[in-house]
């Protein structure tokens, strides 16, 4: 049913991407991301994000074993784990998550694995948040796409015999 | 036109006297650019960066791949993977195995290689690092994330239109009065300061050293790293 029209859904589509900018969840770095989208690269978005999606979860992966392992010690590993999340973040404009990688690799420089737990939980709920909001993000340019592609047909003008 | 084994557009540019369209001498030719980022994300970025200003791309996640595809690995007189001349690198710092720091040594210690431009890309806006860089002969160090007027920019500077063809490296011109090796504020381009903060519309992006002069014809040497002090920090 495409009750929702192209309007409409521009509309929640700029809604929804000026909440994430306002809160900060997105930064400027996106909207370059989304200058790169064109007809010949259509949905260079949504595949670096995914890209970053399966990345991610990843390195939380590896965070969490690292930190639940009860002898661990090697801040280092996950330091580089964490550079590795900040630089990726930084490059979608994911400017949340990428701040908390920034007070998470504080805590790991000082040792601090409590204070590395705490920045993890939190780490993973803001990229959680993010993700969902993405892919709201993209549902909505989905049903764009589909409604933009439906043409009703409109009757022609003959110009030497106009009926209709 | 005839490629020359490894000499990059840039220098085969040099030679030619007063030069209008360069874009007639590329005779087609795209400026063949070597990525190498270990994070398959920046990799997909830099690659689309690179494409939309119509350059030629070869994306690598690592220095030891960027050695071999140029053939720099162990034997030195191995042409590379395809033979295809690279005409700009552009790598990340950090980087497990070998960092863009010892990826631009191997380079710029090559006889066939060192005439080729290294950019060095880093998330840290470290001056310690970016003096390295630059005092090993990088061309340019771009603060990420990277940015379409990064790119345009570097392009422009590199290969684009009106390029300065009296274009000096560092380590080797220390004659030109412009060019000078110590920081100082005197050294001013001909174009103004950049605005302190960086806007997606601005062709000066103040987080990176190279030229920064927006007429094609300015004489003065602008790409001095000295530029550098009137950088802004961002983290």
């Amino acid at each position: 049913m495409l009750g929702l029209s192209l309007d409409q859904l521009r509309a929640d589509m700029n809604r929804l991407l000026a909440l994430l900018f306002h809160q900060g969840v997105l930064d400027e770095q996106f909207l370059q991301l989304q200058q790169l989208q064109d007809e010949s690269s259509p949905n260079f978005v949504s595949e670096v994000v995914n890209i970053y999606f399966h990345e991610s979860e990843k390195l939380l992966r590896n965070l969490r074993a690292l930190l639940v392992d009860k002898e661990f010690s090697d801040y280092k590993k996950m330091g580089i784990h964490l550079n590795q999340f900040m630089g990726s973040s930084s490059s979608i404009g994911a400017q949340r998550v990428r701040n908390v990688c920034i007070a998470f690799r504080a805590a790991c420089e000082q040792n601090n694995r409590a204070g590395c737990l705490r920045a993890l939980e939190l780490l993973e709920y803001e990229y959680c948040y993010l993700k969902n909001k993405l892919h709201e993000l993209f549902q909505i340019e989905q049903q764009r796409i589909l409604a933009g592609a439906v043409r009703y047909p409109v009757p022609q003008q003959h110009p030497n015999n106009p009926q209709v | 036109m005839a490629k020359n084994g490894y000499f990059s557009r840039f220098r085969r540019v040099e030679k030619g006297p007063g030069l209008d369209d360069l874009s007639a001498c590329s005779d087609s030719h795209e400026v063949h650019v070597l990525a190498v980022d270990d994070s398959l994300v920046d990799r997909t970025v830099i690659e689309r960066l690179l494409k939309i200003t119509s350059c030629k791309v070869t994306a690598v996640d690592s220095g030891r791949r960027a050695l071999q595809f140029l053939g720099l690995d162990g034997n030195e007189n191995s042409v590379g993977l395809d033979g295809l001349k690279v005409d700009l690198i552009i790598t990340d710092y950090c980087m497990p195995g070998m960092t863009g720091y010892e990826l631009l040594k191997k380079i710029k210690g090559s006889s066939t290689f060192r005439e080729i431009p290294v950019v060095i890309m880093s998330s840290e806006n470290v001056l310690a690092r970016i003096d390295r860089c630059l005092e090993e002969g990088a061309e340019d160090f771009i603060v990420k994330p990277v940015k379409l007027s990064d790119v345009k920019r570097l392009k422009s500077c590199m290969f684009g239109e009106g390029q300065r063809l009296n274009k000096r490296k560092l380590h080797e011109d220390n004659n030109s009065s412009d060019a000078s090796l110590s920081p100082s504020l005197d050294d001013v381009s001909s174009s103004p300061s950049p605005p302190p903060s960086p806007s997606i519309s601005s062709p000066c992006s103040p987080r990176s050293f190279s030229s920064l002069h927006s007429r094609p014809t300015s004489p003065s040497s602008p790409d001095s790293p000295t530029r550098r002090l009137k950088t802004t920090n961002d983290s």
